[in-house]
């Protein structure tokens, strides 16, 4: 029953997404939250991240926006005086921001509960020293370990543990310093780095235990102690690579009865003993020989193997998490998707799901690309079928990196002593590199041996290049198509195999009546039937996705694909609110997207959800069933875009801008036209093809130039040349790509860029704001702090902004969404991009104005004017809020990733500051971002010669807030010149102490390091850069970003107010 | 080679042949567990019927002595998506292929398993025909009648041992146990054995004197296939147990079979519950554990005579009887299936309590 003392809960998100935390959070606090309302409970939601649909004010009754600091959650506490707080939904930010909070004793002081999962049972399950008592006490079993201070302990644990070892040096980021030793010597090596990266000279030994199978559970129990399973999954990458890294799959396919069942039993007894209220996912390391298993970790929250299991089976993990928070019983939680059964049953599956990560290699050249124990990826995709073959084809094509099958990585050059030293390597090409050596006829017993990837998975694997073969042979017949189709073979794909056109196979197929039909995720295997519409394709079965014969028109909306570096969570917000905005006007809605992390993909967002890839097959194979009334594809980001003129191949009509407008906008040749009508300045440019044609536009314009592709987001491909020797590393990194669309030379301006996102009825233009980036261009503005209002930028500029912006949303007939970048020196305005569509600055600018821009832009859409709307076109008045919104970055993760930031986005997400103040605002979106400062008030900088000047004022402005600098010779001497105090440090290549020694002093407060651009880049730079980040220095690349942080640290962090920008959410709230 | 599965009211679904090539007329039933496809195959409550897997990937790990619940796999057929090609697992003496092959028991594998699923849930189980044979006209009417008139009957009989069998414990002072084979599965016997039980395994027609002769301290009633109505001449012998005041524990086919002696009525489930997610709720605590289940007959609860038994376990999906106690006596039987194999070992606390039950520890 319902706990009657619960009404005001305190609900804490996961902050802004970086690797390891990602979308998964946004959509458990989102459901869990609405499952919290369905209660009538006063949801007080913080969390720092404005892209989220969860900081909505119709999920949460306040909504604070804020740093996920323990003094700026007291100070929320204090002024909401929740009666409760739920720890267990936002990760481990989450989770270790209610724990300091309870231990600091503020949740006591102000009397607010912990429920669900109690403190107590929190810290057995994450602190080191108590899981291993609690799981002794048990009597589950665990690798051994041991912490060690110095060489000589770490030596003899070895030894007693038996090599080999695992060492993990503590406090050290991206697991630098660590490392598997087999031997003595090795570990001697390892050990002795180990102990010197580490803050605390502390290393954990421990039992090696790399090539077990790894196998998670999720279980959940209610306050009266019913357990039960939700899902079980098997990584196919055995232990050693991180479960966010790994390909994973549910559920397990390689276990017993006996093995499942020993693993359920273990986990519903460490779930019991531990007293979880809640969900709780267990990780195990299963030997793969015989019987036998230890406990690798246990979760006591909602995390992204929650996220996945609730998306594979259909069970909502979270809403049942927070019912059973406020007390209700397993048996009496109805399970929303059968509405027949309740939540105390176990989902059985009758398909197979296959998850993959998506790495961020295509944005860091220059990282490594192997995986380990660190997490990597940054998002993730999920894909259902009725074979494992199946699963994983369509999820290696719906990765949004350029590939579609097991051939789209081309290693047939490699020499085969090449080819079984890659085998050797865990990176992220590794299937590619299997499929390969099947290929060549290696053995599944030989590939197992060096991956030690059970021979099942690998069998599968020999399964789809055995099918890569057999459609070369000619001709093609039935029977092949049909076994290739139930593979899911893209026609793309047996089209390139077998020599026939795509076009041919796909008539082939529909001749020979090898349709796709669509199955449903009922969570129990069609056991009892069930009444949501979440489906997948397979071939060879029967179609369940009948019509609803609701009668309304219907709109397909494409969602966003995996989280990936230029395409976040923010694009997933459009999606959704996009999909509410059409549900209350009477639309059917038809969700498309693979992202098992985001609430798109949750069973009651659309009316109808395909989880699928992607691509135009896919989507046809939806289009064929559904036939849509319409389209939208202005809210899904570059995924959608794309599908464009597919879906006007297939007959559906695009809603909103007009596809040719849109074409009209990325076309260099028509939107120079445009410009040209309107009279709107840009900066000077040409369209080229090779590399030839490049050097000649740069040398008509002058260098510097910007080089870019079309059709790209998050400036994927973008450089800064500064002379010809750039120009044909650049043309060549961007060509390894296939390349449909031509490239862009641009004059670089540098100026203040400003960017607006706009909408537009057909007749008047509505611009919510006008956000102003802090840094000059030639950072990406997705990499830029961005400010609203914009504060520099004259009147008369704005006024122009305004008029340019009207002018080209008429030209372009808009309907809907427009973003707009500009350059703005002193009155000149030019521009910089159009994109006709949604943008990642959207779910921001709508926070922080009040302005509920997608729902806005959706009416539009669907016809209303924004004068019946009640709103007055033009430029709106400013809301009286500074709000900054500050990137934020996983370089620490990501080894041998360079953080100087340029124009390719680097960011993998976001944070908010809002206040009355603008320094004040600043100085909470640092704090957001986890730059908690001052502390030791050291730091360095070193400032490449052009801009020393530029740096004196803000280096002043350090000294005076008490900082002792130390600058590189070149910096130090123009600063004396100038009179800041500073201390002479020498660079890294130079003999010690240098500035290597400072940085593992450990007492560094940040550095500021300038670099220089292009290619001439020092390596002494980009060593001291990834040595600050990995051992938890703040390192800044653009004086502006000093500046900004100087002045935010002049405003007191003990003086920042809480805002509750539900206020500001619902005071533009008009007739809608 | 193409196989067919043709139902009694002539749906036809389309496979490959697996396992032996033999035509057999079954009932035909599906199983929701997503492991232990060989438990259930050599689970003997499976006499008479053949299984369809709804999950669609079976023989992934192959088949191990280890996972034998019985002697012999007895179903009559086995109907899955996809029959892997090259299991993988340490366990593994054979594959499934094979395992089908060497026991003559058919198969089909590639058939559409969800719809036959959602076809039997919606129309009830029923008979069916697994033949390779394409068959057409009046030659499929002819069969059509003969699938139609197919009964699983005299099943009990096929599967329990001919002879009594003993299982001498290790420990001195072990409690006896007499277990009835209904059709028991080893890990019934293995269930008691691990708490130092002496199992002496009864064949079922045993007659109630000579199993009260034996003296024993506990007597166990196992699951076992077929309509529990047809037993008449076990259940006039379950009555006689009853009536002395011998701790009894019985499982499935035995917890009918003792409603049944008691005077309550059993009816047959529309498709049964087949599978290892079964939710059931104790009445006495209220707390819910997940539970293996395979049974397509239930005891209506409506005919219990309240003086006799009460329900102690509630199915909570569909609220049918998982369980009785008897009052005034020490005899508790549950539907579900405590010993798992395959499935969850959630109740299998059960065991302990007959163990209780024999201490004299437990009313």
């Amino acid at each position: 029953m319902r706990d009657p003392r619960i009404k005001k809960v305190l609900v804490i998100g996961s902050g802004p997404i970086v690797i390891g935390q990602a979308a998964e959070f946004d959509y458990a606090g989102t459901q869990a939250c609405e499952a919290l309302k369905e209660d009538d409970i006063e949801v007080v939601l913080v969390n720092s991240n404005p892209a989220t649909i969860m900081t909505d004010v119709s999920i949460a009754d306040h909504v604070y926006i804020e740093p996920l600091t323990t003094g700026m959650l007291t100070r929320i506490i204090e002024k909401e005086r929740p009666d409760s707080l739920l720890p267990t939904l936002g990760g481990q930010a989450g989770l270790n921001l209610a724990m300091a909070l309870e231990e600091k004793g503020i949740l006591n002081e102000y009397q607010v509960r912990l429920i669900g999962t109690t403190a107590d049972t929190i810290r057995r399950a994450e602190d080191r020293l108590m899981f291993k008592e609690t799981m002794e006490q048990m009597g589950e079993p665990i690798a051994a370990s041991e912490v060690v201070h110095s060489l000589e302990d770490g030596l003899r644990a070895a030894a007693e543990i038996g090599y080999p070892v695992v060492l993990r040096p503590a406090y050290t980021l991206g697991g630098s310093g660590g490392g598997i030793a087999y031997t003595k010597d090795q570990c001697r090596e390892i050990l002795e780095n180990g102990l010197r990266l580490s803050r605390v000279h502390e290393v954990l030994v421990e039992k090696c235990i790399a090539g077990w199978k790894e196998i998670e559970y999720e279980v959940i129990r209610d306050g009266t102690g019913n357990v039960i399973t939700v899902c079980n999954m098997e990584n196919i990458d055995p232990v050693g690579v991180h479960t966010g890294d790994s390909i994973v799959v549910a559920p397990s396919q390689t276990l017993s009865d006996q093995e499942y069942q020993m693993l359920r039993t273990s986990s519903l007894h460490i779930i019991s003993e531990l007293q979880i209220t809640g969900g709780c996912n267990v990780q195990f390391a299963l030997h793969p020989d015989r019987l036998e298993y230890c406990v690798i970790e246990v979760n006591p929250r909602v995390s992204r193997s929650s996220a996945l299991a609730s998306k594979a089976t259909g069970y909502p993990i979270a809403r049942v998490a927070a019912k059973i928070a406020l007390g209700y019983r397993l048996d009496e939680i109805r399970n929303e998707v059968t509405k027949e059964t309740y939540a105390c049953f176990e989902p059985m599956l009758d398909y197979c799901v296959v998850k993959m990560p998506r790495l961020p290699f295509d944005k860091f050249i220059s990282a490594e690309h192997s995986l380990g124990t660190q997490m990597k990826a940054t998002g993730e995709v999920m894909a259902i079928s009725g074979s494992f073959e199946g699963g994983l084809m369509k999820a290696i094509r719906s990765l949004e990196q350029h590939v579609d099958s097991l051939l789209s990585y081309d290693y047939s050059h490699l020499s085969d002593d090449e080819l079984s030293d890659l085998l050797d390597q865990v990176d992220d090409r590794r299937i590619w590199i299997i499929a390969e050596a099947l290929r060549r006829k290696y053995s599944v017993a030989g590939i197992h041996k060096k991956t030690q990837i059970d021979k099942w998975f690998l069998d599968k694997i020999k399964v789809l290049v055995e099918m890569e073969s057999v459609l070369k042979r000619r001709p093609m017949t039935n029977d092949v198509l049909r076994r290739a189709k139930r593979l899911e073979f893209p026609d793309a794909v047996i089209a390139r195999l077998s020599g026939y056109p795509e076009e041919e196979i796909h008539r082939m197929c529909k001749q020979a009546g090898i349709t796709a039909a669509f199955q449903m995720v009922d969570t129990c295997a069609a056991e009892f039937d069930a009444r949501t519409p979440y489906y997948y394709s397979a071939f060879g079965v029967e179609n369940e996705a009948m019509p609803s014969g609701s009668g309304k028109k219907k709109i397909l909306i494409l969602g966003s694909g995996p989280i990936r570096i230029g395409q976040g969570v923010e694009f997933d917000y459009c999606c959704v609110h996009s999909t509410w905005a059409f549900r209350r006007e009477g639309w059917e809605t038809i969700m498309i997207n693979n992202n098992p992390e985001t609430v798109s993909t949750d069973f009651d967002t659309a009316d109808r959800l395909y989880f699928e890839p992607l691509t135009a097959e896919d989507v046809r194979k939806v289009v064929e069933i559904e036939h849509p009334d319409g389209a939208v594809v202005q809210f899904g980001g570059q995924t959608a875009i794309g599908l464009t003129e597919a879906l006007k191949r297939f007959g559906v009509p695009i809603l909103g801008t007009a596809p040719d407008d849109v074409d009209a906008a990325e076309d260099r040749k028509r939107f120079d036209e445009i410009l040209e009508r309107t009279g709107i300045p840009r900066p000077a440019g040409h369209t080229v093809f090779t590399a030839e044609e490049a050097k000649q536009a740069a040398k008509a314009l002058g260098y510097p130039v910007l080089v870019r592709p079309s059709y790209v987001l998050g400036g994927q491909g973008m450089h800064i040349a500064v002379d010809e020797e750039d120009i044909e590393e650049y043309i060549g990194e961007i060509n390894r790509y296939q390349q449909d669309h031509p490239i862009l030379v641009d004059k670089y301006i540098r100026g203040t860029e400003v960017e607006i996102d706009a909408i537009c009825d057909g007749d008047q233009v509505l611009i919510p704001g006008i956000m102003e980036h802090v840094e000059r261009t030639g950072i990406h503005s997705g990499d830029s702090i961005s400010v609203y209002p914009a504060m520099s930028i004259s009147e008369a500029a704005k006024q122009k902004i305004l008029k340019d912006a009207e002018m080209l949303a008429m030209a372009l007939h808009v309907k809907g969404m427009i973003n707009i970048q500009f350059i703005v020196d002193g009155d000149e305005v030019s521009i910089i991009e159009v994109n006709p569509r949604s943008s990642r600055t959207v779910p921001y600018i709508s926070k922080v104005t009040g302005i509920p821009v997608v729902d806005l832009a959706t009416k539009v859409i669907c016809g209303h004017s924004l004068a019946s709307m009640g709103y007055q076109p033009g430029l709106q008045p400013v809301s009286g809020y500074f709000a900054v919104k500050m990137p934020v970055f996983s370089f620490e993760k990501i080894q041998g990733a360079d953080i100087a930031l340029g124009p390719e986005m680097k960011s993998t997400g976001e944070c908010l500051g809002v206040a009355k103040e603008m320094n004040e605002a600043m100085g909470k979106a640092f704090a957001g971002a986890g730059i908690s400062l001052p502390k030791s008030r050291k730091m360095v900088i070193t400032v490449r010669d052009r801009s020393q000047e530029e740096m004196v004022p803000v280096a002043k402005k350090f000294a005076t807030l008490g900082y002792q600098i130390y600058a590189t010779a070149g910096t130090c001497s123009t600063f004396r010149k100038h009179g800041v105090l500073c201390e002479e440090i020498r660079k890294a290549e130079a003999a010690s102490p240098n500035i290597l020694d400072l940085v593992l002093e450990h007492d560094l407060d940040l550095i500021i390091d300038i670099p220089e651009t292009g290619i001439h880049a020092s390596h002494d730079g980009f060593r001291i850069r990834r040595l600050a980040v990995e051992t938890g220095v703040y390192v800044i690349s653009a004086v502006d970003t000093a500046r900004a942080l100087s002045d935010a640290l002049s405003y007191p962090v003990g003086f920042q107010e809480p805002v509750d920008t539900g206020i500001i959410q619902n005071r533009s709230q008009r007739s809608i | 080679m193409k196989a067919y599965l043709i139902l009694e009211d002539g749906t036809t679904y389309v496979g490959t042949a697996i396992g032996e090539c033999k035509e057999v007329i079954s009932e035909i039933v599906f199983q929701t567990a997503m492991t232990g496809y060989q438990e259930v195959l050599s689970d003997p409550s499976y006499a008479g019927q053949a299984i369809v897997m709804t999950y669609p990937l079976i023989g992934n790990y192959g088949v191990s002595h280890i996972d034998m619940e019985s002697r012999k796999p007895w179903a009559d057929a086995f109907l899955v998506r996809e029959l892997a090609r090259e299991p993988s697992s340490w366990r593994r003496d054979n594959t499934l292929e094979n395992f089908l092959k060497e026991y003559h028991i058919p198969g089909i594998a590639g058939l559409d398993t969800r719809s036959l699923t959602k076809h039997l849930r919606r129309n009830g189980t029923m008979n069916g025909c697994i033949t390779t044979k394409h068959y057409e006209g009046f030659e499929k009417k002819d069969l059509l009648e003969r699938i139609r008139a197919y009964r699983v009957c005299d099943v009990v009989q096929r599967v329990s041992v001919k002879e009594p069998v003993f299982y001498p414990s290790g420990s001195r002072n072990g409690k006896k146990v007499a277990l009835i084979d209904l059709g028991t599965k080893r890990n019934i016997i293995y269930s008691l054995e691990k708490r130092g039980c002496t199992v002496c395994i009864y064949p079922a027609d045993s007659a109630a004197n000579e199993i009260l002769a034996a003296r024993p301290d506990g007597i166990m009633l196992s699951n076992g296939p077929g309509d529990p109505a047809e037993n008449t001449g076990i259940i006039r012998e379950i009555r006689k147990l009853y009536e002395s005041d011998i701790p009894i524990f019985a499982i499935c086919l035995g917890h009918q079979l003792m409603a049944l002696a008691t005077g309550a009525k059993t009816f047959k489930l529309t498709y049964g519950h087949r599978g290892g997610n079964h939710p059931v709720k104790d009445l006495s605590t209220g707390k819910v554990y997940i539970s293996a289940q395979n049974h397509g007959y239930a005891v209506d609860a409506n005919t219990l005579d309240p003086a006799v038994a009460v329900e102690s376990f509630r199915n909570v999906n569909d609220g049918t009887n998982e369980g009785l106690h008897y009052l005034g006596k020490r005899i508790r039987t549950v539907q579900f299936h405590p010993e798992a194999r395959p499935g969850p070992t959630d109740t299998d606390y059960l065991f302990d309590e007959f163990m209780e039950m024999m201490e004299g520890r437990h009313a």
